[in-house]
């Protein structure tokens, strides 16, 4: 099937059909409430998908994302007492850290991100209970925090607002300039993309570093949406997030995919989400769906082409 | 002129070492951890310390095996820690009652955790999904069942089983000879086999493998089976230990299984490893872990402490790369 | 010569990747103790031939029949149980583990005995490696420990071990030295006379000479002439390969030009690892300087360590006053006058396979298409069209992949991309092996007019008469270090010759 074959617009049938079938079990689907309420919870895995997609586009994979998460929100919420800017800049220097450090692994160290990333997530999961002492999380987060993560201008969340200036920055990036073809260059090929001239070390770390801010803003804005930061906040995150950038088509080796391709991604798990739980499935129904769903999508993707 | 022949035996130790250096190496960490974790704890080095020290690993130790043999087929399993918490639940729930009944629940618990191997490989082998991504979505899938069997901690597992295998048998620790008897086991069945080879083979370079006539596709889901097989084993001795089933325990088991694979010296792109070797790993996190518990570390800051040895750990591979003549070297 | 069994009959074969036809209508015979040669040019569909006799791709049309029964096999597996073994140019050795495991695991799938221990399988080894007298090679070394030239045996090692009744020799002879080739000169002659048939895939005809009974050319696809060896000369086989005469493959050389003296390449004391021991040397504008000797005796590290490519690189260069720091690929290639490297392999070093042709081409010299951050694609398109019209490339469509062209036109693509940075200094790694004669020709011409133009070209080649015909100085390497330079008319084959084996004192 022709289809079949372009990812974006596989996942495009599949969020029109669930949406459709929602539609018929629950009629207010289609009201413009519900697509606000439905578009702003998806602007935050949205921001989280920006950075994992990034990530996976060079060929690695971000899996500090929980963690990183978790801690910015933590740390701008107990900052928040110090100013806006000190509570935001708080927050995005952990995701500016994180980033660096999962850059310095994957490009100066060369140990696979699958094991660093996953270092660096148990580490700011330490940095937590360790600020924290295993309790609450205390303060909240600052007025403009919280008018970014749940107030509205005009009608519209501005999550949602923040997320589509993001969406233009990162389609003009990846698909207009030297550095989004750089980006696309180092995925297929390190090696050539090194004996091309370009700087892959100086790539690699920069791409972590937005992953990891990418992450930290997402933990920052969460935190405005629910007047607090809480532990294992980011949670939830991580795998919906790798889901849509896969289910949108980016390949997990890297090198090929669409940002459009992981927006589309992201607005087919939150509806199919809120479509879940709406169906009141307990968790483990919910987990299992997403497992079936991830493999069904990507399974109807890539044919590899005969080897000569 | 063979004049090679004469010097050979001597050669041998040279040839052991360019082999498994990285093991060894973690060996030697190993004991160095063990020696202070000793001088450290508190209280009156019995039997019953040892115990406790090798039960604390053994979970672990299994699903790090399980792991590495697919990590050497340059795979990876994500849903090793799905299995080992379903394994888990499906124990708090059957493994009661008599001998009759257990000898069921046994049969279920790693029937179940081979049938996820098995899904997991046929997946990978059949279709062109990468095993990060499907693994994950098939460690959801399992993870979901392991909530559906246990929704909430809890259940029970017989403990006259339990007492029976997490104590000791003169003097020696009972899951050590579980864990050692079962990979003896396996390498007695397996070590000469094509399938054993074969995997090396296909994680070092799956073209040359297949050219070589290695079943590349059989050898996958094998591996992938023995995966899901000993991670059922670990959720089994989880169970006998916790005398619960806990379907959350599922995440760490993932990262401390890939973590005690490459500290133990197995490489991720596959090919070069050792399961012995990820034993040891496995036993080095969990003795790192009781190390800095009796050191007086802050409770607080102790998972912190363990994060940052973690990444030392794995850094010091890296140390090779001091040595690289070209910068083209690192790329694989 | 009695009356030879017909082994293998291939009938109408025909194979087709995606548009291409590597294969066309193929009738074939190989007999019992012959040494049937198979010569061509990259392209014309020898390695897909001897891929479908190995098992590892099947024909779209066409049958092949062993010992006059039809067979199909559906795997390599299949082809090696029936005692046919294949010797790839490809390596498939698996390179973490050793020596005697890769020659056991071959062998295993011939049905030997399933549990081997590491004892039989390292004696087995050693009695392989000693029919090819080869004893310097231990069966314990892992395979990624040894060098290229080693493991080439080794293969050929892995084969034998199988007992084959057909072997397949796929340009067997590549990366040995002379003393090795020798050895396997042997072996097929003693193989031959056990009554094995081998199918000998060699690009040096003197080969074909020295070992081959039979011989057949193929072009394109098709089988142009099969005929026994002696009776058709060596122009007439090349004819045949390339489908017209040969024409005169140089163009005239003009020598540098005196008066542009600012951009003067200079080299001294270049050192790297042993590798490379105090190498010096010049290049002046408009001279195209080879660098020539027997394989690996540094030349490659050379391009490298001038690429930037190379650590520990003890060097001084400059290029006229100015220092060059050897610093990176990057950094050389933003440098004021530009030193490009273009690659060797062409697939793992040069190029995006699944990238456009476009692209690929843009991919270095993107800085000239930008306003601001973004890229003006207009200028890109044109400027890479234009480029490609000069090399005389025929594209289809610039959005398609790398894929779809052939190795030569890839090669000129790469060219294209180099070229468009309007480099002063090109170093070039190797960049006509396995290319067809017309490109070569073609990139001769342009070779030349880049140099006239003022540019400064450093060519490591392993073709003699590339370094006669194009080259206006020869660097001979040993060891590391330059032996001899040879300039104008000295650069002859005896000449080069005689520096590269180092006889003269």
């Amino acid at each position: 099937m022709r289809i079949a074959r372009n990812p974006a617009l596989v996942s495009l049938s599949g969020t029109v059909f669930v949406m459709v079938v929602g539609g018929i079990i629950f009629p207010q689907v289609f009201s413009l409430n519900y697509l606000r309420q439905q578009l702003q919870i998806a602007s935050f895995l949205g921001i989280a998908a920006t950075g994992a997609m990034l990530v996976i586009l060079i060929g690695g994979i971000d899996l500090s994302l929980p963690w990183v998460l978790t801690a910015a929100g933590i740390i701008s919420c107990t900052l928040s007492g110090r100013g806006v800017l000190i509570s935001i800049g708080a927050g995005l220097l952990v995701g500016l850290v994180a980033g660096l450090a999962n850059g310095l692994g994957a490009a100066i160290l060369r140990i696979p991100s699958i094991i660093w990333s996953l270092a660096v997530n148990f580490i700011f999961l330490g940095i937590c209970v360790f600020i924290t002492g295993g309790f609450m999380p205390q303060g909240h987060p600052t007025a403009i925090i919280k008018t970014i993560g749940i107030g509205r201008t005009l009608g519209v969340p501005n999550i949602i607002l923040f997320w589509c200036v993001l969406s233009v920055y990162i389609i003009l990036t990846l698909g207009q300039t030297r550095f989004g073809r750089f980006i696309y260059a180092v995925g297929q090929n390190e090696k050539v993309s090194f004996l091309s001239g370009i700087r892959t070390r100086r790539i690699i770390i920069l791409i972590f570093v937005m992953s990891g801010i990418c992450n930290a803003i997402t933990g920052i804005m969460l935190s405005g949406y629910s007047n607090q930061a809480f532990q294992a906040m980011g949670d939830p995150y991580l795998i919906p997030a790798i889901a849509a950038v896969v289910i949108g088509g980016t390949s997990i080796s890297g090198g090929s995919g669409t940002y459009l391709g992981t927006v589309i991604g992201v607005i087919f798990i939150t509806y199919l989400s809120s479509l879940l739980s709406v169906l009141q499935v307990p968790e483990a129904g919910r987990q299992i769906f997403f497992g079936v769903i991830i493999i069904a999508m990507t399974l109807s993707y890539s044919r590899k082409k005969e080897e000569r | 002129m063979p004049a090679i022949n004469a010097p050979m035996r001597s050669n041998w130790l040279r040839y052991f070492l360019r082999r498994n250096y990285r093991t060894i190496i973690a060996f030697a960490m190993l004991v160095i951890l063990f020696i202070a974790y000793l001088l450290v704890y508190p209280g009156r080095l019995s039997d019953q310390f040892f115990c406790a020290w090798a039960n604390q690993g053994a979970g672990l130790a299994f699903a790090a095996v399980g792991q590495t043999l697919v990590v050497l087929t340059s795979g990876i399993d994500m849903s090793i820690g799905s299995v080992f918490a379903l394994t888990n639940c499906i124990a708090s729930v059957f493994l009661n009652g008599d001998l009759y009944h257990i000898l069921i629940a046994l049969i279920l618990i790693l029937g179940a955790g081979i049938c996820c191997g098995l899904i997991n490989g046929m997946l990978i082998s059949y279709t062109r999904i990468q095993p990060i991504i499907l693994t994950i979505a098939t460690g959801a899938v399992y993870y979901g069942i392991a909530l559906f069997i246990r929704p909430v901690s809890g259940g029970s597992v017989s403990e006259a089983l339990s007492d029976a295998l997490t104590y000791n048998i003169f003097h020696i620790p009972t899951s050590l000879m579980l864990l050692f008897g079962t990979l003896i086991l396996f390498w007695v069945l397996l070590k000469r086999t094509k399938l054993y080879i074969g995997i090396y083979a296909i994680g070092s370079s799956e073209k040359s493998a297949f050219m070589s006539g290695v079943k590349v596709r059989q050898a996958k889901v094998a591996a992938y089976m023995f995966s899901g097989l000993f991670a059922s084993l670990g959720g089994l001795f989880l169970s006998l230990q916790t005398l619960t089933g806990d379907a959350l325990i599922g995440n760490t088991y993932t990262l401390n299984s890939v973590a005690a694979t490459v500290i133990g010296g197995t490489a991720l792109a596959g090919g070069t490893g050792a399961i012995f070797g990820s034993v040891i790993g496995s036993y080095l996190l969990r003795t790192l872990k009781g190390l800095m518990f009796f050191a007086g570390i802050a409770p607080m800051a102790q998972p912190l402490f363990e994060g940052i040895v973690l990444m030392c750990a794995l850094s010091i591979g890296s140390i090779r790369l001091l040595g690289m003549k070209s910068k083209i070297e690192i790329f694989r | 010569m009695g009356s030879k069994d017909l082994v293998i009959r291939m009938n109408g074969i025909s194979k087709r990747y995606a548009a291409v036809e590597a294969l066309k209508d193929v009738n074939l015979e190989c007999f019992a103790g012959s040494i049937h040669a198979i010569v061509g040019e990259n392209g014309a569909g020898k390695s897909t031939l001897i891929k479908i006799v190995a098992g590892v791709t099947q024909p779209n049309t066409g049958s092949l029949f062993l010992d006059g029964e039809l067979v199909q096999f559906r795997s390599p597996q299949d082809a090696i149980r029936k005692s046919i073994l294949c010797v790839f140019q490809e390596l498939s050795i698996i390179p973490d583990l050793t020596v005697a495991e890769n020659i056991s695991i071959l062998a295993k799938s011939n049905g030997v005995s399933r549990f081997v221990s590491s004892k039989a399988k390292r004696q087995k080894a050693e009695e392989v490696l000693s029919r090819i007298k080869c004893y310097d090679i231990d069966p314990r070394e892992l395979c990624s420990d040894l060098p290229l030239s080693r493991l080439q045996l080794v293969e050929i090692a892995r084969a034998l071990a199988c007992d084959p009744r057909i072997l397949i020799l796929d340009e067997a002879t590549s990366a040995l030295t002379a003393a090795d080739s020798e050895k396997i000169f042997e072996l097929c002659a003693t193989l031959r006379d056990q009554g094995v048939s081998i199918l000998y895939i060699t690009h040096h005809l003197r080969e074909v000479d020295l070992l081959a009974d039979t011989c057949s050319v193929f072009r394109n696809g098709e089988r142009i002439e099969t005929f026994a060896v002696g009776t058709r000369s060596q122009k007439e086989i090349i004819s045949m390969m390339i489908g017209r005469p040969i024409s005169k493959q140089f163009p005239e050389k003009k020598g540098c030009l005196a008066n542009q003296k600012q951009k003067i390449l200079s080299i001294e004391h270049l050192s790297w690892h042993n590798k490379i021991r105090d190498v010096s040397f010049t290049i002046s504008q408009g001279e195209i300087v080879g660098l020539g000797g027997i394989d690996g005796q540094g030349q490659k590290d050379l391009l490298f360590a001038l690429f930037g490519v190379l650590r520990h690189v003890r060097a001084t260069v400059h290029i006229g006053t100015n220092n060059l720091p050897l610093k990176g690929p990057s950094a050389l290639i933003e440098s004021a006058d530009k030193v490009v490297l273009i690659p060797e392999d062409r697939k793992r070093e040069g190029l995006f396979p699944t990238m456009s042709i476009l692209k690929n081409v843009s991919l270095a010299s993107l800085s000239r298409f930008t306003a601001g951050p973004f890229i003006n694609r207009k200028k890109e398109i044109e400027h890479v069209m234009s480029m490609l019209q000069s090399l005389h490339v025929k594209v289809g469509n610039i959005h398609d992949s790398i894929d779809s062209l052939s190795g030569g036109n890839q090669q000129k693509i790469i060219l294209a991309k180099w070229l468009l940075l309007e480099a002063q200094f090109l170093l070039l790694n190797d960049p006509t092996r396995g290319i067809d004669v017309a490109t070569k020709q073609d990139i001769y011409t342009l070779l030349r007019g880049l140099a006239e133009q003022g540019k400064s070209i450093l060519i490591y080649t392993t073709d003699y008469e590339e370094l006669i015909g194009l080259c206006d100085r020869v660097i001979i390497m040993y060891k590391g270090q330059i032996r001899k330079i040879l300039v104008g008319d000295e650069i002859s084959e005896a000449n080069i010759l005689t520096a590269s084996l180092d006889l003269q004192k």
